[in-house]
């Protein structure tokens, strides 16, 4: 549990999002050229990283825009906040 | 036996204050190389390793972990035992497990606990009757105990249920799978642990691995905090931190590791004899030997691997209890933790070879694995041994998020994922 800084409403409590993991998965372009294999990697295969993490939130019981987030999972410590379409920040 | 547990041996014992029991297993330095390598000294992979010595005749092998054997999610889940899945597949798995447990403390020299006091699960809404009387149907096709119970007989089994009419989410039925039960998950990992060591396995802990050296498509050996270990089998049994050691080869897993929350109250006198679970308004309980209430929450809803878990997840538990069960309103709760696990897309486990050679994954056992160990190790054992899956895990591939042959148990498996 933790408070996240919500790009549009400010700092609120994690309860009010809903996270929508990995973030920067890139739906392919040409979906019907697609392998087996590269639709399971696209559709399961995660990076469940144990440490810094770019994860995709929904501030879903607040204004109910979506953004992108920094995150630790190590030690659940937030390191930036940004909005969809931007940058990943580089570290 | 070189130091078989009975009555005799309590009282040879107690003549000296219980002094001179010898250590139930060593603690070996790392050889150089090893037939096979076990990462994750848990009950899976204690039990793996058992197996894979008695029944694979695989003597030279080690368990690696990290911190104490038992320490991970052996020591922190509910201790719940059932195998009342819906699906074929899970049905075998799971069973296969729980005829193991009915004769494990008996196999193992080593009281486990192992008591079939009985799963009820309940059903809060029509929606859940009809799903709970599919899958009671579906057990007794596959050979499992089901029995559904209405309102009153729920009453009658578990008389401190609360079935007004009149509460938030009333209890409409239910199901009873009377060989489950509960084990001492602590005595589980120290079982086969003794077992395992007799045979000579080596179990090294706070050996941390930290890579895994690869040739091509063969593995050649890990990384520890203790030095190299050369190997051409490793079964990786790591549980929320499988994600960890499949990047070290360079693998991706279809993983997601959360934390999972469980609470005890102070111990009170026998209350509740049996286990009670509800899917509709997560919460379950059952009642431990020394007394205290064993209350299982949810997972939070985002990647951390901080052991800990979110107050709101306890909260919304335990107004569900107080909701079902009136009678614990004044219950002190002594203890709260969270254990990292891994959950697979379609909340079943995986127990499977890997596209590299000799490197095998047994994980995404998600929120309730503890049930299965001991199949899980026999199952896990076979595979390693054998280069091939048994029949009973050959659907619980890695290849079914590739081929879209899931096991799909969200929901029906009877606990809320």
């Amino acid at each position: 549990m933790f408070l996240i800084n919500c790009p549009y409403c400010g700092e609120r409590d994690q309860s009010e999002f809903s996270c929508g993991g990995e973030a920067h998965i890139v739906r392919p372009k040409q979906p019907t050229e697609l392998s087996d294999d590269q639709w399971a990697e696209y559709l399961f295969m995660r990076k469940n990283i144990k440490g810094i993490q770019f994860e995709r939130w929904n501030h879903a019981h607040g204004c109910r825009k979506w953004f992108n987030m920094v995150r630790d999972t190590s030690n659940d410590k937030i390191h930036a906040v940004y909005k969809m379409g931007e940058k990943p920040p580089v570290e | 036996m070189k130091n078989k547990y009975s009555i005799f041996s309590l009282i040879k014992n107690a003549f000296s204050q219980h002094e001179n029991w010898k250590q139930a297993w060593g603690d070996p330095k790392p050889k150089g190389e090893y037939e096979a390598i076990i990462i994750g000294g848990g009950g899976h992979g204690l039990a793996t390793a058992y197996y894979l010595a008695k029944k694979h005749n695989m003597r030279n092998i080690a368990v690696l972990e990290k911190g104490w054997i038992g320490g991970g999610n052996t020591g922190r889940n509910t201790t719940i035992i059932r195998s009342n899945y819906l699906w074929d597949a899970s049905a075998g798995l799971y069973d296969h497990a729980l005829k193991i447990w009915e004769n494990l403390s008996q196999e193992l020299n080593y009281n486990i606990m192992f008591s079939q006091r009985g799963v009820m699960n309940l059903a809060h809404n029509l929606q859940d009757v009809r799903d709970l009387k599919r899958r009671t149907h579906a057990n007794r096709l596959n050979g499992i105990d089901a029995v559904w119970l209405n309102t009153n007989q729920v009453k009658e089994f578990c008389p401190i249920i609360n079935t007004s009419p009149d509460i938030r989410y009333p209890v409409l039925g239910g199901t009873l799978q009377r060989r489950a039960g509960t084990a001492r998950h602590d005595a589980v990992a120290w079982g086969y642990a003794r077992g395992a060591d007799e045979m000579g396995v080596d179990i090294i802990q706070n050996c941390e691995v930290k890579g895994i050296k690869r040739n091509g498509d063969q593995v050649e050996g890990v990384e520890t905090s203790k030095g190299f270990i050369k190997t051409k089998k490793i079964g990786v049994v790591a549980a929320g931190h499988s994600s960890v050691i499949a990047n070290m080869a360079g693998l991706k897993l279809p993983l997601e590791s959360k934390p999972l929350q469980a609470l005890v109250s102070e111990p009170v006198k026998p209350i509740i004899d049996t286990v009670v679970m509800s899917n509709a308004v997560h919460a379950y309980v059952s009642q431990s030997d020394k007394g205290e209430l064993v209350i299982g929450a949810g997972t939070d809803a985002y990647v951390s691997y901080t052991q800990r878990g979110s107050h709101d997840v306890v909260e919304g538990t335990l107004k569900a209890i107080l909701e079902l069960y009136p009678i614990f309103s004044r219950m002190k709760m002594l203890r709260q933790w969270g254990g990292i696990v891994d959950i697979c897309p379609d909340a079943s486990p995986i127990i499977s070879k890997t596209n590299i050679k000799g490197l095998y994954f047994n994980c995404g056992w998600g929120t309730g694995g503890f049930k299965a160990t001991p199949g899980s190790g026999d199952l896990f054992a076979h595979t390693i041994a054998n280069d091939e899956p048994h029949k009973l895990n050959a659907a619980f591939n890695l290849n079914r998020f590739v081929s879209g042959d899931l096991v799909d148990e969200h929901g029906a498996a009877a606990v809320a994922h």
